[in-house]
C-alpha cells in the first residue's frame, strides 16, 4: 500500500523536495550570556560569514541555564556563548550539553583546554577576566577617602558605606568573589573577611556587574566586580579607575558550549569552531570587551587588565564550580554574614 | 440536532480530515505543509491520512466519538433528554481521550515508566498539537456544551453554557495547569521525592517570615517587607486616585483634560524608566540631591535605595490604575441621587459622606485591591531601587534565575505571595458585602452630578496639583535623558541614542530598517495589538457570565478567573515554559505563549472593571430586552455591550498598555523569533547604557499615547444622555 501511496505521489514528493530548499534556509538559534552589543556583534558576523540564519537571544548565563534545564526534553537552542564559565559546567554536570572536539582547539590557550577537559568536552572556555574592584575617583575624593590597593584596604573603618558588591545567591561574579577571598585567605579568615567587609557594604545588588555601573553613575564608590567591567565603565568616560587587588585574586573563564539535542547540530559546530578563531575574537574590542580571548592569536587591548602582570591564585573550577560546594559556601554565608548588623 | 451542533460537528470532521494534526515548525499561521507533501508526509499529515497509512494509531477512537452524536441521532426523532446525552457522552468522551493519549505519549514514546511497563515499548512518538488538533478539542469542547445546556442547565441556554465551559477550558488549561506544575515542584525535594516536611521547613524559613526588625535585628522576612509595602501603596494610590477623578469629574478645575493626560502617561511607561529617573533625581549624584546637599551644605545619602524608592515609584506607577478604576465608578453614580439628598436638605457635605462616598465603596475596594496586587507583583521598580529592602517578587526571580537556580525556593515565596494576595481578595469581598451599588437604573436618570464640598475639594487639589508638577518633573528628566550623551557626565545634546535604535536606512530594496531596536518594536506591536481585544473578550465575557447568570459552581469559578491576578508575573512565566515546552501543548519560543500569557495576566482587569461597571446597570434592562423576544447572545450585544463602553475601554486600553510595558512573565517567554521591547531595554539598562534605553521608552510612551487616543475614538464616548455639567455647558 505504500508503494502506491508513493507512486501516486511522486509528483508531489519531488516538487517537495526540490523546493524545499528554498524554504528551509539554514538556521541556527543561539543563546548569548555577554553584553548586548557583543552577542549582537558575534550573530550578524556569523551570518555574513556563513549566509546561516542567526536567531539570537540574550539573557544572563544564570537565566540561560534555568532555561536550558525548563527545556531539556525538548531543547529549542542549538548553541550557548559566553557568560561566566560556571553555569555552564553546571549545565555539562547536568547533561544539557553535547560534547564537541573542535579543530580549531590547538590554537586555544592552556586555560581554555582545561576547562574543556574539566566538564568532558562538553565545554570550552573563549575569554578570561580577573577579579577586582573599581573606584569613582570623583566620589572618592570628595569623600576625603584614601586610594585602596588590596583587598585588606576594603576592611577599613573610613570606606564604611562605600563599598558595593553583588550578592553570591544571585550573581556569579560574587560567587567567584566569594570563592576566592576563601581560596586566598583559607576557609575561616575567608569567611572572617566576608563579615569585616559586610559591615562596609552599602548594598548587595542582584547582578554581578551592577556595582561598577553604580560607581560610574556616582551612585556609589567602589565597586567590587570583574576588571575587564571596570576597565569597560572607564573607557566609556566614567571616572573610574580599576584596582588589582596586592594579595592576588581569582579570575573567571567565560565559556561556550554546544546544547544537547539542538535542532541544527552541524551549523552549531560551525559556530564554535567560527567563533574560536583569532580574528572573530580580535573584533571583540569593537564592542570594548576587554577581556583576554582564548586564541593565542587573538590581539587584545592595550586598555586591558594584562593577567600576566596581575597576581593569579590557581582558581579550583572543578571544586567551586560544583553545586555542592557552591550550595554549602552560600549556605554558610548566608548564615554567617549576611545575617549581622550593617 | 439544531444548526450549531452540525457546524461544531463539521468544524471537528475538518480539523480530524483536512488540517495538519501535529504542530508546523514555522507556526500556525506558516502553510509551508500545503506545498511540501500535505496530506501524505506525517509531519503535515491529518489525522484521517495517518490513519489510513496505519500511524499514530491511538487517533482513531476519536474519530468514533466524532461520529458518534451523527449515528446516535441523525435526524431521527428522539427525546431532548436522550440528544443532549448522547452530546454530552461525545464530548466527555472526546475530550477525556485526546487528553488522556496527548499526556501518556510524548517526544520520546511512553511518557510514564509504568505505561512502557504496561503495553510495552513504543517506537514511535508525537510533537504538540496543530491546528487540526485545535479544531477538533474545540469541536469536543463544544458538543459537551451543547449536550449539558440540552439537560436543561441555565435555563437550556446554548450560549451561555459554551460561554462558561469555553472560559473554564482556557482557565484550566493555561492558569491552574501550570500553577500546579510549578507548585508542585514545591513539594518536591532535589532528588524529585515528594515530602510535606520539606515544604514546611521551607515555607517557614526566618528569611520568609522572621520578625528580627521588631526587636532590633537587621532585617525582617521579606514577605513582611511585601506585605508593609504592599499596604503603604494600595491605601495611597486609592487616595490619589480617587483625589484626581473627583478633580477630574466634579469641580471647575480647569486643566482637567491636563490632569487626565498626566494620569495616564505613567501607566503607558516601562516600569523601570520611572526608577531610573528617581535615581536621576534622588540618588546620591541625583541632580535635586546634590542641589538640596549644596544648599543646606548636608552629606548626600543613598536614602532613596530600600523603601522610599520602591514606594514613591510605586505611587507613580499604580497611581493611574486607581484611577482608571475610580473614574468609572465616580461618573456612574446617578446624579438623581444625590439630588435627592440635597432636595432633602442635605448640605454638600453630608451628600458626599452619606451618598456619593458609599456608591463608590465597590470601587474603591476594587482600586485598593488593584494597587495592593499590583505592589505585591511589581517587579521593575524593586530591582532598579530596591537597595536591601528585598521583596517577594523580586526574590523569587532571583531564585530561579540566580546562581542559587532553586525553582522549589521560588514556588514557596510564590505560595506566601498568593495566601496575602488572595487574603487581600477576600477581605474586600466581605467589606463589600450584600448591599446595592445599583445607579444605572435605566429609568429617568437626568441631573449632573453636585460639585465637591470645600473641605473635599481642597485638599484634592493640592494632592492633585503637587503629584501633577511631580509627575512632569519626572517625565521631563525622561524626555531629556534620550538627548543627552552620557546623563549627569556630559550632557551634550545629541541624536544618538534614537538613531542606534530607530535608525533607518535605503538600500536596494528600500527603507531598511537598521536601528538595533526595529526589531523587538514591531513584534510587540504585533504581540500587544493581538493580545488586547482578546482580553478585553475575555475578560468582559466573564464579568458578563458573572454579575448576570446564575449556574452552579459560580464562586469557583469566579476564584478560577481571578487567580492569575494573584499571581506574580515571574511565576507565571517560569510555569509557562515548564507546562507548555512539551507535547501535547508545545508553545515556547513561539508568539503564542507571549499572547497567551498576556492574556490571562491581564484578564483580571477586564474582570473587574466589567463587574464594577455592569453591577451599575440595572438587571431589568436585560429582562425587558428578554421580555421584547431578544436571545441572550442579542441582549448582551445590544444593550449590555453599548453601556459598558468605559469598561471595554478600560479593558482594551490596559491590556495593550501592559502588553507593551511588561515584563516580568516576559523575560521567561521571550524568545530569539518574539523578542519583546521591555527585555531589550533592561538588557540596555543592565549594560548601563541609559541612553538607549531612555529613547526606546520614551518612543513607546509616544506610541502608545497615540494607540490610546486611537482607541477612545474607535470605541467612543458613553452617552448616558445627562445634562451637561455646569462648567461644559458654559463653555
Amino acid at each position: 500500500m505504500k508503494n502506491i501511496r508513493l507512486l501516486l505521489l511522486a509528483p508531489l514528493v519531488l516538487a517537495g523536495s526540490v523546493s524545499s530548499p528554498l524554504y528551509a534556509a539554514e538556521k541556527l538559534t543561539y543563546y548569548c550570556s555577554a553584553q548586548e552589543d557583543w552577542c549582537q556583534l558575534m550573530a550578524t558576523g556569523f551570518e555574513e560569514a556563513t549566509g546561516i540564519k542567526v536567531n539570537m537571544t540574550r539573557k544572563s548565563s544564570g537565566e540561560t541555564l534555568a532555561q536550558l534545564k525548563a527545556e531539556s526534553s525538548n531543547p529549542k537552542g542549538d548553541i550557548w556563548w559566553g557568560g561566566t564559565g560556571d553555569p555552564h559546567l553546571q549545565a555539562a554536570e547536568e547533561g544539557l550539553l553535547a560534547a564537541y572536539e573542535s579543530p580549531m582547539r590547538g590554537e586555544q590557550n592552556d586555560w581554555a583546554i582545561k576547562q574543556s577537559e574539566s566538564a568532558g568536552n562538553q565545554t570550552i572556555g573563549i575569554y578570561s577576566g580577573a577579579l577586582g574592584y573599581g573606584y569613582n575617583e570623583d566620589v572618592l575624593t570628595a569623600n576625603n577617602l584614601p586610594v585602596p590597593a588590596c583587598w585588606s584596604d576594603l576592611l577599613k573603618p573610613e570606606y564604611k558605606g562605600h563599598v558595593q558588591m553583588a550578592n553570591p545567591n544571585s550573581s556569579g561574579t560574587a560567587y567567584t568573589t566569594l570563592a576566592t577571598i576563601v581560596q586566598l585567605f583559607g576557609e575561616d579568615e575567608g569567611f572572617e573577611f566576608m563579615k569585616g567587609l559586610h559591615k562596609n557594604i552599602n548594598q548587595y545588588t542582584k547582578s554581578g556587574s551592577a556595582p561598577i555601573k553604580a560607581a560610574a553613575r556616582g551612585e556609589n564608590t567602589i565597586g567590587i566586580v570583574f576588571m575587564h567591567d571596570a576597565v569597560k565603565q572607564a573607557a566609556s568616560g566614567f571616572p573610574i579607575k580599576v584596582v588589582a587587588p596586592c594579595e592576588g585574586t581569582g579570575y573567571e573563564i567565560g565559556g561556550m558550549s554546544l546544547i544537547k539535542d539542538g535542532r541544527n547540530p552541524e551549523n552549531a559546530q560551525k559556530f564554535y569552531d567560527w567563533a574560536l578563531t583569532a580574528d572573530v575574537q580580535t573584533r571583540a574590542l569593537e564592542v570594548n570587551a576587554f577581556q583576554v580571548m582564548s586564541n593565542k592569536g587573538a590581539t587584545s587591548s592595550p586598555k586591558a587588565p594584562d593577567l600576566a602582570s596581575i597576581k593569579l591564585i590557581d582558581y579550583d573550577f572543578k571544586k567551586y564550580g560544583s553545586s555542592a560546594e557552591r550550595k554549602r559556601l552560600l549556605k554558610k554565608w548566608d548564615d554567617e554574614v549576611s545575617v549581622l548588623p550593617q | 440536532m439544531n444548526k450549531s451542533t452540525w457546524l461544531w460537528l463539521v468544524l471537528g470532521l475538518i480539523g480530524f480530515c483536512l488540517l495538519p494534526w501535529y504542530v508546523q515548525e514555522d507556526g500556525l499561521w506558516g502553510f509551508e505543509w500545503l506545498v511540501d507533501g500535505y496530506p501524505f508526509d506525517p509531519d503535515y499529515a491529518p489525522a484521517l491520512f495517518l490513519l489510513m497509512q496505519g500511524e499514530k494509531l491511538w487517533l482513531l477512537p476519536l474519530a468514533f466519538w466524532l461520529l458518534l452524536p451523527i449515528a446516535a441521532i441523525g435526524n431521527s426523532p428522539k427525546t431532548v433528554r436522550y440528544k443532549a446525552n448522547v452530546l454530552l457522552l461525545a464530548g466527555v468522551l472526546g475530550l477525556s481521550w485526546l487528553a488522556i493519549q496527548g499526556y501518556s505519549i510524548g517526544l520520546r514514546g511512553w511518557n510514564y515508566e509504568a505505561l512502557a511497563t504496561l503495553f510495552g515499548p513504543l517506537d514511535d512518538r508525537q510533537y504538540g498539537m496543530g491546528a487540526g488538533a485545535l479544531l477538533v478539542t474545540a469541536a469536543f469542547l463544544f458538543i459537551l456544551t451543547t449536550g449539558i445546556a440540552g439537560r436543561g442547565a441555565v435555563n437550556g441556554d446554548v450560549f451561555v453554557v459554551g460561554a462558561i465551559g469555553l472560559i473554564i477550558a482556557m482557565v484550566t488549561v493555561f492558569i491552574f495547569f501550570p500553577i500546579v506544575q510549578m507548585l508542585s515542584s514545591a513539594l518536591r525535594d532535589n532528588d524529585g521525592t515528594y515530602s510535606l516536611g520539606i515544604f514546611l521547613a521551607k515555607f517557614l524559613d526566618n528569611k520568609i517570615w522572621g520578625l528580627n526588625c521588631l526587636q532590633g535585628g537587621t532585617r525582617c522576612g521579606v514577605a513582611w517587607n511585601s506585605l508593609f509595602l504592599a499596604v503603604l501603596v494600595g491605601f495611597s494610590t486609592t487616595v490619589l486616585g480617587l483625589a484626581f477623578a473627583l478633580v477630574a469629574t466634579r469641580s471647575g478645575f480647569k486643566y482637567k483634560k491636563l490632569l487626565r493626560a498626566l494620569t495616564v502617561l505613567p501607566i503607558i511607561t516601562p516600569p523601570f524608566v520611572i526608577g531610573l529617573a528617581i535615581i536621576l533625581l534622588f540618588g546620591l549624584s541625583g541632580s535635586i540631591t546634590q542641589f538640596v546637599a549644596e544648599l543646606f551644605n548636608l552629606q548626600p545619602t543613598r536614602w532613596i535605595y530600600g523603601l522610599p524608592g520602591i514606594y514613591i515609584a510605586q505611587m507613580l506607577s499604580f497611581t493611574p490604575i486607581a484611577f482608571l478604576v475610580l473614574i468609572g465608578v465616580v461618573e456612574g453614580v446617578s446624579p438623581s441621587m444625590e439630588e435627592a439628598a440635597q432636595t432633602l436638605r442635605a448640605t454638600k457635605w453630608q451628600t458626599f459622606r452619606t451618598v456619593s462616598l458609599p456608591l463608590m465603596r465597590p470601587g474603591l475596594a476594587n482600586a485598593f485591591l488593584l494597587g495592593f496586587i499590583e505592589s505585591m507583583a511589581d517587579f521593575g521598580n524593586p530591582l532598579v531601587l530596591g537597595g536591601n529592602y528585598d521583596v517577594l517578587s523580586t526574590e523569587i526571580f532571583f531564585a530561579i534565575v540566580g546562581a542559587q537556580n532553586d525553582q522549589g525556593k521560588a514556588a514557596v515565596l510564590a505560595i506566601a505571595l498568593l495566601i496575602f494576595t488572595l487574603t487581600a481578595f477576600y477581605a474586600q469581598r466581605r467589606w463589600l458585602g450584600k448591599k446595592s451599588y445599583t445607579t444605572k437604573t435605566g429609568k429617568g436618570d437626568g441631573g449632573m452630578h453636585v460639585m465637591l464640598p470645600r473641605r473635599v475639594l481642597l485638599p484634592c487639589y493640592f494632592i492633585a496639583m503637587t503629584w501633577g508638577v511631580f509627575t512632569v518633573t519626572v517625565y521631563g528628566m525622561i524626555l531629556y535623558g534620550g538627548f543627552v550623551e552620557t546623563w549627569g557626565l556630559n550632557n551634550t545634546l545629541t541624536f544618538k541614542h534614537y538613531i542606534t535604535a530607530f535608525g533607518i536606512g535605503y538600500n536596494d530594496f528600500g527603507i531598511h530598517f537598521k536601528g538595533a531596536a526595529w526589531d523587538s518594536f514591531w513584534t510587540t506591536l504585533k504581540i500587544a495589538a493581538t493580545a488586547a481585544p482578546l482580553t478585553a473578550i475575555v475578560g468582559l465575557l466573564t464579568a458578563w457570565l458573572l454579575v448576570r447568570q446564575n449556574f452552579a459552581g459560580k464562586n469557583a469559578f469566579e476564584f478560577g478567573t481571578m487567580l492569575s491576578f494573584a499571581i506574580p508575573g515571574t511565576v507565571i512565566g517560569v510555569s509557562y515554559i515548564l507546562a507548555f515546552n512539551v507535547p501535547p501543548i508545545e508553545l515556547t519560543g513561539t508568539g503564542a505563549i507571549l499572547v497567551i500569557s498576556f492574556i490571562f495576566r491581564n484578564m483580571p482587569v477586564g474582570v473587574r472593571a466589567g463587574i464594577a461597571s455592569m453591577s451599575q446597570i440595572d438587571k431589568s434592562l436585560d429582562e425587558a430586552s428578554l421580555t421584547l423576544g431578544a436571545n441572550t447572545w442579542r441582549t448582551f450585544t445590544r444593550i449590555i455591550l453599548p453601556l459598558m463602553r468605559p469598561a471595554i475601554l478600560a479593558a482594551l486600553v490596559f491590556s495593550f498598555v501592559r502588553a507593551m510595558t511588561a515584563i516580568s512573565a516576559v523575560i521567561f517567554l521571550v524568545s530569539a523569533e518574539y523578542n519583546m521591547a521591555t527585555s531589550y531595554i533592561i538588557g540596555r539598562v543592565e549594560n548601563n547604557d541609559y541612553g538607549i534605553a531612555i529613547a526606546y521608552s520614551s518612543v513607546l510612551i509616544v506610541v502608545m499615547l497615540a494607540v490610546v487616543g486611537l482607541m477612545q475614538l474607535l470605541v467612543g464616548r458613553v452617552d448616558t444622555r445627562r445634562r451637561l455639567s455646569q462648567s461644559e455647558s458654559k463653555a
